[in-house]
C-alpha cells in the first residue's frame, strides 16, 4: 500500500498556494486525480516521485518511508524506485526506443518484453524525433515499467494527443497497468482522461484532495 | 621554413584546450545552475580576460608568476622551476587567457540540456555522475565542440600575453603569432606571409565547424 500525506507551499504566479493532500492506495490501483491548471497536480507527482521535498508529512510504501518530515528523512527519487511518465515525456533524444529502456534496466530480453507489451519491437531501433506522439508516449511508458516500480506516476498521460489516438492509448495504458498490476497514480486536467485510467478518482481543489467532486 | 613555432603552438593548444576542459567543466556548472546571487561576480571576473588588453593580462601574470610573486615563489621552492620564460608558463597564461571562450561554450551546452532530461534520468536511479557522462554530455555537444574549437583557436593565435610571460624562445615560447612579428620585423615578408596563411587556413575549418553547428542548433529548435 502507498500511503502518503503531503504538506507543500509553493508559488504559482503572484500567489502563494498550500498543498495538504493525504491518500492510502492499495496495491494496484489506479488513483486518479483531476483538477485544473495551477492546483499543484504537477507538484503532488513530483514530492511522490522524489524531485521536490514536501514541507511537512511522509510517503511511504508499507513500512518503508520514502519521506517523512517529522524525521527529517527524504529518499531521493533516484532510490525510490518510482516510475514517472513526464507529460512531454522526457525520452533521451540521442537514444534510440530500445537504447531509453536499456538505460533504466540494463537487461536486454527484459527491455525486449516490455517493448513487445507495448507493441514498438517494429521502432526499437527508432530515435525520439522519428516517432509519433503515441510511440513516443508508450517508450515513455514502458522506460518507466522496465524497472518493475512500485508505483508509477502519469503526468497527463493523453493531453498531447489528439482525439482519435488519445481513446485507443487510454485503452493501451488501461491493459499495460493491468498486465503489471503496477500501483498508478494519474493527474490530468480532463475528466475524459482520468475517467478512461482511473479505478479511483479525486478531484485536486484549494490545495485538498475532494472525494466528492468526482461525483457527477 | 622553420616549422617549431607551429609546433609550439599547436602544443599550447592542445595543453589549454586539455587543462580547461577539466577547469571550466565545474565552472560553467556553477555559472549555469547556482541560485546564489553573487556568482555573477565570479562569472564576471572569470569573462574579464575577454575584453582586457592582453598586455594588462601579461602585466598582472607576470607579477604572480614571478620568482617575486606568490605563485611563482612556489613552484621555485617547491618543485625548482622557474616558471616565467617557460612553457609551462605560456600554459597557465593561455588558460587564464581563454577560460571565458571555454565557460562560456559549456554554459551554453549546459544550459540547453532540458531540466526535465535529469529528472528522468534520476527517477530511472541514476546518479549524478552517470547522468553526466551518458545523457548530459552527448546532449551538450553543440557547445563543448564550440568550446573546444574556440579554446583551441584562440590559443593558436596567442600573441600579448604570452610574449609578456614567455618571450621568445625557439621551440620553448616562441609561437607562430609572435614569428609572424619578429619576421615582419625584420622585413621578411615572404615567410610572414605564408605563417599567416597556414594560421588563416587552420583557422577557417574551425569557425566553419562552429557556424554549421549553430545553424544545425538553430533548425533542431524550429
Amino acid at each position: 500500500m502507498i500511503h502518503f500525506y503531503i504538506q507543500k507551499s509553493f508559488r504559482a504566479g503572484a500567489k502563494t498556494f498550500s498543498l495538504d493532500v493525504e491518500y492510502a492506495l492499495v496495491a494496484g490501483a489506479v488513483l486518479g486525480i483531476r483538477g485544473p491548471s495551477g492546483s499543484g497536480k504537477t507538484s503532488l507527482l513530483r514530492c511522490l516521485a522524489g524531485l521536490e521535498r514536501p514541507d511537512g508529512g511522509f510517503v511511504r510504501d508499507d513500512k518503508d518511508f520514502w519521506f517523512d518530515g517529522r524525521r527529517n528523512l527524504f529518499v531521493p527519487a533516484r532510490k525510490r524506485n518510482v516510475g514517472l511518465v513526464f507529460q512531454d515525456y522526457a525520452l533521451f533524444p540521442h537514444m534510440t526506443v530500445l537504447g531509453n529502456l536499456l538505460y533504466a534496466c540494463n537487461d536486454r530480453p527484459k527491455a525486449w518484453d516490455f517493448l513487445d507489451l507495448v507493441k514498438l519491437t517494429d521502432q526499437a531501433h527508432h530515435f525520439p524525433r522519428e516517432l509519433s506522439g503515441g510511440e513516443k508516449q508508450r517508450t515513455a511508458l514502458a522506460r518507466a515499467l522496465v524497472r518493475e516500480p512500485k508505483l508509477l506516476l502519469m503526468d497527463e498521460p493523453l493531453s498531447a494527443l489528439d482525439e482519435e489516438l488519445r481513446d485507443s492509448l487510454g485503452e493501451e495504458i488501461l491493459r499495460v497497468q493491468k498486465e503489471t498490476g503496477v500501483t498508478t497514480v494519474v493527474v490530468s486536467h480532463s475528466r475524459h482522461e482520468i475517467d478512461v485510467l482511473a479505478t479511483e478518482v479525486m478531484e485536486l481543489a484549494d490545495g485538498r484532495l475532494d472525494p466528492n467532486k468526482h461525483l457527477f | 621554413m622553420d616549422w617549431l613555432p607551429f609546433w609550439v603552438s599547436l602544443q599550447l593548444g592542445l595543453w589549454v584546450t586539455g587543462l580547461l576542459l577539466l577547469i571550466a567543466f565545474p565552472l560553467a556548472w556553477w555559472f549555469a545552475f547556482s541560485q546564489r546571487g553573487w556568482v555573477v561576480w565570479v562569472e564576471s571576473l572569470v569573462s574579464l580576460p575577454m575584453v582586457l588588453a592582453p598586455t594588462v593580462l601579461g602585466f598582472y601574470l607576470l607579477l604572480f608568476l614571478s620568482p617575486n610573486g606568490p605563485v611563482g615563489q612556489f613552484f621555485l621552492n617547491t618543485f625548482g622551476i622557474r616558471l616565467v620564460f617557460s612553457f609551462p608558463a605560456i600554459v597557465i597564461a593561455g588558460c587564464v587567457s581563454s577560460l571565458p571562450f571555454m565557460v562560456t561554450g559549456l554554459k551554453t551546452g549546459l544550459l540547453g540540456v532540458p531540466t526535465v532530461l535529469l529528472e528522468a534520468s534520476a527517477t530511472l536511479g541514476k546518479g549524478q555522475v552517470e547522468t553526466f557522462f551518458r545523457v548530459v554530455l552527448p546532449n551538450m555537444k553543440g557547445g563543448l565542440v564550440s568550446g573546444m574549437v574556440l579554446t583551441f583557436a584562440h590559443s593558436l593565435g596567442e600573441f600579448g600575453v604570452v610574449l609578456m610571460i614567455g618571450g621568445s624562445l625557439p621551440g620553448v615560447t616562441k609561437v607562430v603569432s609572435i614569428a609572424i612579428y619578429e619576421k615582419v620585423e625584420s622585413l621578411d615578408f615572404e615567410t610572414a606571409h605564408l605563417y599567416a596563411l597556414i594560421l588563416v587556413l587552420v583557422a577557417y575549418p574551425g569557425v566553419l565547424l562552429l557556424n554549421h553547428l549553430q545553424r544545425q542548433g538553430a533548425r533542431r529548435s524550429r
